[in-house]
């Protein structure tokens, strides 16, 4: 545990030294939260039915997404794990004391950490203070307040167990490019960080209820915004935790055995 | 403390020919060769021994030690090392050991090396108080004080392998493997490293196993050598046995006041003559060096000799030739 807590302190301290680099990432997650909000207006204020989500929950959804950006996208990764992979570094990871899986899992688990914390809070506080309709709402009760930071945690765990895949794909590919663009677009879409996953077909949905993508991002913003009630809540909480153990365990088992077939080059 | 008995290791490597229409052809059908890195070694090491593990490029010398810290695993053969298969008992077997690859990086890149320090620390689960005394240790010896607070990025190669050294040792490991340590490094460093290595394996008895291709290294330090080429072992023995094996040749150089004729002496061959210098090589196994002398007097007036024993590379050099590796 310890390790883990260490890890995560340096990559704290890592983090800390990019200040400009959070600051621009504020900075365009604000343009893109307006563009996207806008367009949402738009449609909104032209579509004849109604939506099967309001605009209110629907611009509290998308600020969420942008402040929690680097908790819900497969594509924000870790280059210096992947150099390990391909350069042979890789030899010192093996000969640590620690099962590499909870090591990387720690790893990646603390940069996505450590970057929101820099992140997030700015365009939170912010966001409630903007004009109507634009602005940041509250939960509708504190229960609900609750049950969506669990939600979000496991999400974010949920996650890492997702990107640890692509990190074991390039101990055999070499190359981080095609799992990452694969991951990444599936992963993305199917999260509802395109289209909110309420306003695709229906069809649509039921793939996305089946992936493991849409409870890392769609389902705790919706809970936040109680778009989800508090009873489903707690029933997606639980579908959370058993893709958690299902993915983890599988993701330890692959790694494994590639590991006992990982050759080191060189050197 | 450390066994291999047997251990062979092959891998397999894609070939293929120079140019597009080569390349092309790989595309569909790709030709590989099997490469035997290892065959059949077999040694044995006791605790604090410091072994130098030589042989030329690519000989499997980085692959014995991957091996043996666990990162590989042989094809056959058994490795038993404090009890332990590197390979199978790997987290629980690597707290004992600590490992530096010459041309890989430990330390992150981008904080102070303290920083690395005190994770290497919580990884290896060092208590507060034995850390302390370790890294004080370290840090002293290795002279390290100007450098632990400055991020690994901007240091030299020198420094950064001191580091690097120095983070392998965080854990107080009973076993070192050093895979070549000195590479890349000026003649300070490499001293400094070099009583490094003596200081812990006298003090502390960790046993040592020093990969390198200075010889140098392997003189200041190792007793004991093993020799390996073409992935088969070769040699096993004290330094000073391969020296009266192969080293038996000595050069003498004379100056002397000027004559016209070359010299002869029967037992020495002339390596080169001038008119006021000659230098000769002979063979110890069966001339005494004494006697080339008393020749050389009564054929000239000596100024000045000098005798020197063949340096440890040429002594390897030699032996690559012998055993054509």
């Amino acid at each position: 545990m310890r390790v883990y807590l260490s890890v995560l302190k340096l990559r704290l301290l890592n983090g800390m030294q990019y200040r400009s680099a959070a600051l621009a990432g504020v900075a365009t997650q604000f343009f893109w939260g307006f563009m996207i909000i806008m367009v949402f207006q738009a449609f909104y204020q032209n579509a004849a039915d109604t939506q099967p989500i309001s605009l209110k929950e629907l611009i509290t959804y998308i600020w969420l997404q942008q402040a929690f950006l680097v908790f819900v996208t497969v594509w924000f990764r870790d280059s210096e794990l992947f150099d390990l992979i391909t350069s042979g570094n890789i030899a010192y990871e093996l000969c640590r004391p620690c099962e590499l899986y909870g090591f990387w899992f720690a790893k990646l688990l603390a940069q996505r950490l450590s970057s929101a914390i820099l992140r997030c809070f700015p365009i939170l506080i912010f966001s409630f203070f903007l004009p109507r309709p634009y602005n940041m709402t509250f939960p509708p009760s504190l229960s609900a307040f609750l049950l969506f930071l669990t939600a979000l945690m496991l999400g974010l765990l949920l996650l890492v167990a997702i990107s640890m895949f692509l990190y074991i794909s390039v101990f055999i590919t070499m190359s981080p490019m095609g799992s990452l663009l694969i991951f990444g677009i599936l992963g993305e879409f199917f999260a509802g960080l395109i289209i909110p996953v309420p306003l695709m077909p229906s069809w649509l949905q039921n793939i996305a209820n089946v992936l493991p993508f849409r409870w890392t991002a769609d389902f705790p913003f919706r809970v936040y915004s109680g778009h989800i009630p508090q009873k489903e809540a707690l029933i997606g909480i639980a579908i959370q935790l058993v893709y958690l153990l299902v993915l983890v365990w599988l993701g330890r088992v692959s790694m494994n055995r590639i590991l006992r077939k990982v050759v080191v080059q060189g050197g | 403390m450390i066994q291999l008995k047997g251990i062979s290791k092959s891998y397999k490597v894609a070939k293929r020919q120079t140019g597009l229409r080569q390349a092309a052809k790989a595309l569909f059908r790709q030709e590989h060769t099997i490469v035997e890195a290892l065959k059949d070694i077999s040694f044995t090491i006791n605790p604090g021994e410091i072994v130098g593990y030589i042989g030329p490029n690519g000989a499997g010398k980085s692959t014995t030690i991957k091996i043996m810290s666990g990162i590989l695993v042989p094809d056959t053969g058994t490795c038993t090392i404090m009890g332990y298969t590197p390979w199978k008992d790997r987290t629980k077997y690597v707290k004992n050991i600590g490992v530096v690859f010459g041309q890989r990086s430990q330390l992150w890149w981008d904080v102070p090396v303290i920083d690395s320090f005190e994770l290497l620390k919580d990884i290896y689960k060092v208590p507060q108080q034995e850390y302390k005394t370790t890294t004080d240790l370290l840090i002293e010896t290795l002279e390290l004080q100007e450098i632990i607070y400055s991020p690994v990025r901007q240091l030299s190669l020198g420094q950064r392998m001191r580091c690097e050294i120095a983070a392998s040792l965080i854990h107080n490991p009973n076993i070192l493997f050093l895979d070549e340590p000195t590479i890349g490094l000026d003649a300070v460093s490499k001293i400094a490293v070099r009583q490094f290595i003596k200081t812990i394996n006298q003090e502390k008895g960790v046993t040592v196993i020093l990969t390198t291709h200075d010889m140098n290294d392997i003189e200041a330090l190792a007793e004991r050598v093993i020799l390996i080429g073409k992935g088969s072992l070769l040699y096993d023995g004290q330094l000073g046995e391969l020296r009266k094996r192969f080293g038996t040749k000595k050069i003498i150089t004379a100056e002397y006041k000027q004559r016209a004729n070359p010299i002869q002496i029967p037992g020495a061959s002339v390596l080169s003559w001038s008119p006021e210098r000659a230098v000769l090589s002979v063979d110890t196994a069966n001339f005494k060096t004494s006697d080339i002398i008393t020749h050389l007097t009564t054929q000239v007036e000596l100024v000045d000799v000098t005798i020197e024993t063949q340096p440890i590379e040429d002594i390897i050099v030699q032996l690559y030739k012998e055993y054509q590796i």
